[in-house]
C-alpha cells in the first residue's frame, strides 16, 4: 500500500458522497420523507416525545393519543371547529340527544315538579355513517367472517392490518355504541371511565362485577350480558339512563370513550395469536371517522389515510368573530377532509423537530404541543406589541397560532394545615400576603417565556364563567390601574402579614420566623425556579422549605393531606365551569371521600358546596352565571390557591397550511386542514439547496492532514544511515 | 474447546439468576405494583378499583415470591417473581405495560440498531487502527505528540456535542443529509451517514489513543527491529507484524462489544430518530415501563456473557498458542 495513493483516494470519498447524494432522487438531499406513494396530498407531522401507549378508545386517556383516535372514531357528539365559547354539535348522532327525567318509579316527570331519580338520553344516529374498510367486516361466500381462526397457525402470516387482502364495511348501528359502553365496564380492559361512569350509568357496576366473574375464554362476548342503563331501540336509536341529573353527561358523549365499537371488530382482534403480533384494537383502531389508520409503527411513524366510506361532511359556514377576517371561512361549505393522508413521525428531540419544520418538512410545529418553548429565542423576538416572530421566520411566511388551553396549573394551600389553613380572617390575610408576594407575572415571564396567563379565578378563557377585564380581576391581589390588572405592592403583603400575626415574617409572640413548606415534584421544577420562589417570599421575611418527591410520593401526600403547599394542574374534559369548580367541592377532598379526589386543598365551605350542587344541574343562563360568580368570589375571598395560571402554547404553521385554528377541547380537527401542495414543493426546494463546498473542503482537509505524513514517510524511506563523528 | 464453551455457558446461569434477582428486587422494592399502576393510569380518575384492575390485568395482583393460597407447585409459580422474572429464562418476555408484545418489538428493532451500530463499529475500528498505526510510525516526533494532544482533546468533548454539532453543521446548515429519521423502505443509507460519521469521529480520540499505546508497546519489541533490519517497509512492519501481535488486547476490548451492538446506542438512536433497541430502552425508562426494562436488562446480560465467551474464542484465532480447555 502506498500512502500517496491513499492520499489521492481521499479526494474520491467526498466526490462519491456528493454523487451518491445527488442520486437521492428528486428534490433536496436532506428530505427526510420517503417518496410519496401517490399524487394525493399528504399532511406531514410528528408525534413527540414518545409513541402513544393506547389507541383503544375505552382505555386511552391522553391528549397525545386523542390526536389519532379523534380522527378515526366518531362519538355521538362533537364540537364546532370555529365557534367560541366551545359549542357542542352532533357528530355521529343526527341531533342532540332527547333528554327525559324519570322519578324513582321510572315515570317520566317534569324536573321542576318532582325528585329526579334518573335521566334518560335517547340518541338517534345519522343514516350515512359507515365504517372504514377493514378485514373484520370481510365475509366469505356463505356470509361468515372471513378471518376467524381457531388455530394460531392459520393467522400467523398476518402481521399488519394491511396484510389482509380482503376487507369489508357496514353502516354504523346503535348496537355498536352500546357495545362500546359495555367495554368501558369490562374490568379486564381497565378503562379509566369505569370508576367514574360507574357512579352515573345505571347498572354499569353490576355489569362490571358480572363480567369479572364470567369465564373468559378466547373472547368474551359482552352482548351476552345486559346493562340496565343501556337499551338498543332499533338500528339507529339507543338509550342511556343515568342516575340523577348530570347535564354535563352530554359532554362526555363527545369523547372517544363513547365512540362505536362493532362487536365483530372486537371478535376479530381476539383471534388466537393476534395479540402476540400486536394485532389488537389497542393498536389498530377501527372507526367511521374521516381517517383510518393504515400504518402503526409506534417506533417510527403512524399513517392515517382518508376513509373512503366517510359520510358527507362539510367545512362550517359560520365562525367566531374575526374568523372570516383571518381567512378561516375561505373553505366554508367544502367537502371534508381536505387532505388524503396524514403521516406522523416520531420526534424525540427538539433540534431535529425544529430543523425539519424550518426546512419545510413538517407542516406545523406541533399537534398537541406547539414545541416552541425549547427554541423560543430562535423563533421569537419581544417587540413593542409583545412576542413577535423572528425576522427569519417572518421571512418564511410562517404564521402564529396562539392557544390558551382550557386548563389551569396551580400551587394550592392545604386548608386543613394548622399554620396556613383555616377560614379565620387572620389566615385569609396570611394567605393573601403570600399570594401578593408571589409575582405570577414575573414567574411566568422568566420560567415559561410568558406562555401562561395569570389566573384570577379557577375558570380559564373560553369556558362560560370566565370574565375578562376589570370585572374579572381578583381584587384581593390586584388593582385595576390604567386599564390593566396590576399586582398590589409588596407593602400591602407586609401589612397583611403583620395583621395576620407575623410582622416582618415573624410570629408576633414567639418571634419565630414563618417557614412554609412546599411539596414539589422533583421532575417538574428547577433549582432556579425554586430559588426565585425563595427570594420572592424573602421580600416579606417568609422562609421557604422544599419537599421534593416523585409523582407517586406526592400523590400519597395529597391523599393523606400531609402537605402544606402543593402543586397540581387540571385540563378540562369538557368546556363547562363545573369541570373546574369541582376542584374546590368538599366531597371531592381526598380526606372526605377517601378517594383520589380532585379537591386537594380540602376546601370546605358549606355555602360553596350548596351552590355547586345547584349550579351543576342548572342549564346555561343568568341564574347559573350568578352562582358561578359567587363561587369564584368565595375562592378569591378564602385565597385557596397560592398562585395559578392558564397554560398557553404557541403553534407555528408553514405558509402552505390553512385553517390552523386550535381547539382546546377537541382533537378531531385534522379534517379541516388544507395544504397548498404546489407552494410546499416550491418552498422546500428553495429552502433546502445543499451547501456542497464543505464536501470538497473536507476532502482537502483530509489530504492536507495526510500530505505531511506522506512526505515524512517518503523522507524516512529515502533516509540513509549516518555515522556520528 | 467445546467443553470449555459448555462450561462457560453453565457458569452464565448463576450470573443470570443473580442479575435477575437483583433487577427484580430493585424494581419491586423501589416501586410497588401500586406505584406502577398509578404511573401507568395517569392523573385523572385513578380509583382504587382502577388500580386493582390494572394490577390484575398485568399480573401484579399476586404475591411477590410465595403464594401459599395457591398450593402445590403454584405456591412458587403463581407469583410475580415467577411470571415476571423466571419466565425470562424461557425467552418469554411477555407484554409491555402498554400491552405490546415485547418479543415482537425487540426483533423488529434489532435491525435498525444494527444498521447504525455495525457500520459505526467496523468503520470506527478501521479508522482508529489506521490512525493509531500512522501515529506510531512517527513516534517520538512532534507529529506524534500533536496527535496525542488532539486525541485527548477529542476525548474530552462530550458525546452530545458531537451529535448536536454534527446535526447543526451537516444537516441544518449545509443541508447535506436529513437531520434525523429512518425509513426501511429505501435510501436507508441517507439516514445512516450522519450518525455513523458522528459515532466514528466521536470515538477517534479514545480509540486511536488506546490503540497507539498497544502498538507502541509492540513497536519496541525485538521482532520489529529484526523485521526492519531485514529491510521490511514501514507499512509492512505495521500491518503484518505489529498489528497481529497487538490483536489480543484489541480483541479483549472489541469482541465483547459485538453482541452488544444489537442493543444499539441510547443517545445516537434517540437524537437521530433511529427506531432501535437503544431508544426502546430509553422510552421504557421514560414511561416507567418496567416489563421492557427488565427484559432489556436480561437480554443485555446474555449478550454480554456471549461477548465474553466470543472474546475467549477469538484469542485462539489471534494467537494459535492459546488453547481453551
Amino acid at each position: 500500500m502506498d500512502l500517496t495513493s491513499v492520499a489521492r483516494r481521499a479526494w474520491v470519498a467526498p466526490l462519491l458522497l456528493g454523487l451518491a447524494l445527488t442520486g437521492c432522487g428528486k428534490g433536496p438531499w436532506n428530505n427526510p420523507h420517503p417518496p410519496p406513494v401517490d399524487d394525493g396530498i399528504t399532511y406531514q407531522s410528528m408525534f413527540t416525545p414518545a409513541p402513544p401507549k393506547h389507541l383503544d378508545p375505552a382505555v386511552s386517556y391522553a391528549s397525545d393519543e386523542s390526536l389519532f383516535l379523534m380522527q378515526i372514531y366518531e362519538p355521538p357528539m362533537g364540537y364546532h371547529f370555529l365557534k367560541r365559547p366551545y359549542e357542542l354539535i352532533p357528530l355521529g348522532a343526527e341531533d342532540f340527544p332527547e333528554v327525559e327525567y324519570l322519578n324513582a318509579d321510572g315515570v317520566v316527570i317534569d324536573p321542576s315538579q318532582g325528585e329526579v331519580a334518573f335521566t334518560r338520553y335517547t340518541l338517534t344516529l345519522r343514516e350515512d355513517a359507515h365504517y372504514q374498510p377493514h378485514p373484520a367486516f370481510a365475509r366469505d361466500d356463505s356470509g361468515d367472517p372471513l378471518y376467524r381462526f381457531d388455530d394460531p397457525e392459520k393467522g400467523r402470516r398476518y402481521r399488519q392490518i394491511g396484510d389482509f387482502p380482503e376487507t369489508g364495511s357496514r353502516p354504523v348501528r346503535a348496537e355498536d355504541y352500546v357495545y362500546a359502553i359495555k367495554r368501558l365496564a369490562d374490568p379486564y380492559l381497565g378503562s379509566p371511565m369505569l370508576g367514574f361512569m360507574g357512579q352515573y350509568i345505571v347498572g354499569m357496576r353490576e355489569f362490571s362485577e358480572q363480567v369479572q366473574t364470567a369465564e373468559r375464554g378466547q373472547w368474551l362476548d359482552l352482548d351476552t350480558f345486559d346493562m340496565r342503563g343501556l337499551q338498543v331501540l332499533d338500528e339507529r336509536r339507543y338509550r342511556i339512563t343515568i342516575h340523577g341529573r348530570y347535564p354535563q353527561f352530554v359532554y362526555w358523549l363527545a369523547m372517544h370513550f363513547f365512540a362505536p365499537i362493532p362487536r365483530e371488530v372486537d371478535r376479530f382482534f381476539h383471534n388466537p395469536g393476534f395479540a402476540d403480533r400486536n394485532l389488537t384494537l389497542d393498536w389498530w383502531p377501527v372507526g367511521s371517522g374521516p381517517f383510518m389508520m393504515v400504518k402503526n409503527d409506534p417506533n417510527s411513524e403512524i399513517v392515517l389515510e382518508r376513509n373512503p366510506n366517510f359520510r358527507a361532511d362539510f367545512y362550517p359556514t359560520e365562525g367566531a368573530p374575526g374568523d372570516a377576517e383571518a381567512g378561516l371561512l375561505a373553505d366554508a361549505g367544502k367537502r371534508l377532509p381536505m387532505i388524503d393522508r396524514a403521516v406522523f413521525r416520531l420526534e424525540k428531540e427538539v433540534l431535529s423537530l425544529w430543523t425539519k419544520f424550518l426546512q419545510g418538512y413538517y407542516d406545523r410545529s406541533g399537534e398537541t404541543h406547539g414545541n416552541t418553548n425549547g427554541v423560543f429565542d430562535q423563533a421569537f423576538v419581544v417587540g413593542p406589541d409583545g412576542v413577535e416572530l423572528s425576522e427569519e421566520l417572518a421571512g418564511h411566511g410562517i404564521t402564529i397560532t396562539p392557544d390558551v388551553k382550557p386548563g389551569i396549573y396551580y400551587y394550592g394551600f392545604n386548608m386543613r394545615d394548622p399554620v396556613l389553613g383555616g377560614y379565620s380572617e387572620e389566615r385569609r390575610k396570611l394567605r393573601r400576603a403570600l399570594q401578593i408576594a408571589f409575582d405570577t407575572e414575573e414567574y411566568l415571564n422568566i420560567f415559561y417565556k410568558g406562555n401562561g396567563i395569570p389566573a384570577h379565578s379557577p375558570i380559564p378563557p373560553g369556558i362560560p364563567g370566565h370574565v375578562e377585564g376589570e370585572a374579572g380581576i381578583n381584587p384581593y391581589v390586584y388593582d385595576w390601574v390604567d386599564g390593566e390588572a396590576r399586582r398590589k405592592p409588596i407593602e400591602e403583603a407586609r401589612r397583611l402579614l403583620a395583621e395576620a400575626g407575623y410582622p416582618n415574617g415573624r410570629h408576633a409572640e414567639t418571634g419565630e420566623p414563618l417557614r412554609i413548606f412546599m411539596d414539589v415534584q422533583s421532575q417538574a421544577i428547577s433549582n432556579t425556579s425554586m430559588n426565585w420562589i425563595r427570594r420572592a417570599f424573602e421580600r416579606i421575611g417568609v422562609q421557604v422549605e422544599y419537599r421534593p418527591a416523585d409523582w407517586n410520593r406526592t400523590r400519597e401526600k395529597l391523599l393523606t393531606g400531609n402537605t402544606q403547599i402543593y402543586s397540581h394542574g387540571w385540563l378540562a374534559d369538557y368546556p363547562d365551569p363545573e369541570n373546574f369548580l369541582f376542584l374546590l367541592y368538599s366531597p371531592e377532598s381526598p380526606l372526605i371521600c377517601e378517594c383520589d379526589g380532585a379537591n386537594n386543598s380540602s376546601y370546605e365551605r358549606p355555602e360553596y358546596d350548596e351552590l355547586f350542587r345547584r349550579m351543576r344541574v342548572l342549564p346555561p343562563g343568568p341564574e347559573r352565571e350568578a352562582l358561578v360568580a359567587r363561587m369564584v368570589e368565595m375562592y378569591r375571598e378564602d385565597a385557596v390557591w397560592l398562585y395559578a395560571y392558564y397554560p398557553k402554547d404557541i403553534y407555528l404553521n408553514n405558509p402552505w397550511v390553512h385553517n390552523n385554528k386550535r381547539h382546546g377541547i377537541s382533537k378531531n380537527t385534522l379534517k379541516y386542514v388544507r395544504i397548498d401542495d404546489a407552494m410546499r414543493q416550491q418552498k422546500r426546494v428553495a429552502w433546502n439547496q445543499p451547501v456542497t463546498w464543505p464536501l470538497y473542503a473536507g476532502g482537502g482537509l483530509v489530504v492536507a492532514l495526510l500530505l505531511p505524513g506522506v512526505l515524512a514517510y517518503r523522507r524516512r524511506l529515502r533516509a540513509t544511515a549516518r555515522l556520528r563523528g | 474447546m467445546f467443553a470449555y464453551i459448555i462450561r462457560r455457558v453453565l457458569y452464565a446461569i448463576p450470573i443470570l439468576i443473580g442479575v435477575n434477582l437483583l433487577t427484580f428486587a430493585l424494581f419491586f422494592v423501589v416501586n410497588s405494583p401500586d406505584d406502577m399502576a398509578v404511573s401507568q393510569l395517569g392523573d385523572k380518575y385513578v380509583t382504587p378499583e382502577a388500580i386493582d384492575n390494572w394490577k390484575r390485568k398485568h399480573g401484579y395482583d399476586k404475591p411477590l415470591f410465595l403464594n401459599p393460597d395457591a398450593g402445590g407447585v403454584e405456591t412458587l409459580t403463581d407469583t410475580i417473581f415467577f411470571n415476571k422474572s423466571v419466565k425470562l429464562f424461557a425467552f418469554d418476555f411477555g407484554r409491555s405495560e402498554s400491552g405490546r408484545d415485547i418479543t415482537t418489538d425487540v426483533t423488529t428493532r434489532m435491525g435498525p440498531s444494527l444498521a447504525v451500530a455495525l457500520p459505526t463499529f467496523l468503520v470506527g475500528i478501521g479508522v482508529n487502527i489506521c490512525v493509531a498505526l500512522m501515529v506510531v510510525m512517527f513516534r517520538a516526533t512532534p507529529l506524534d505528540r500533536g496527535a496525542v494532544l488532539v486525541f485527548v482533546a477529542l476525548m474530552s468533548i462530550s458525546y452530545l456535542f458531537y451529535i448536536i454539532g454534527g446535526q447543526f453543521l451537516v444537516a441544518k446548515t449545509w443541508k447535506l443529509v436529513p437531520i434525523s429519521g429512518f425509513h426501511p423502505e429505501g435510501q436507508v443509507w441517507k439516514f445512516l451517514i450522519l450518525p455513523v460519521l458522528v459515532g466514528v469521529v466521536a470515538g477517534i480520540g479514545a480509540g486511536a489513543r488506546w490503540y497507539r499505546t498497544l502498538f507502541l508497546e509492540e513497536a519496541n519489541q525485538d521482532y520489529v527491529r529484526t523485521a526492519r533490519a531485514k529491510g521490511c517497509s514501514e507499512l509492512r512492519i505495521l500491518f503484518r507484524h505489529i498489528l497481529p501481535n497487538a490483536m489480543i488486547p484489541i480483541l479483549t476490548g472489541v469482541v465483547v462489544l459485538i453482541p452488544a451492538l444489537f442493543m444499539g446506542s441510547l443517545l445516537i438512536e434517540s437524537f437521530f430518530g433511529i427506531p432501535g433497541l437503544g431508544s426502546y430502552m430509553l422510552d421504557a425508562i421514560r414511561s416507567q415501563d418496567f416489563a421492557i426494562v427488565r427484559s432489556m436488562v436480561f437480554i443485555g446480560s446474555i449478550l454480554y456473557i456471549v461477548g465474553l465467551i466470543l472474546t475467549d474464542i477469538s484469542y485462539t484465532w489471534a494467537d494459535p498458542r492459546v488453547r481453551l480447555s
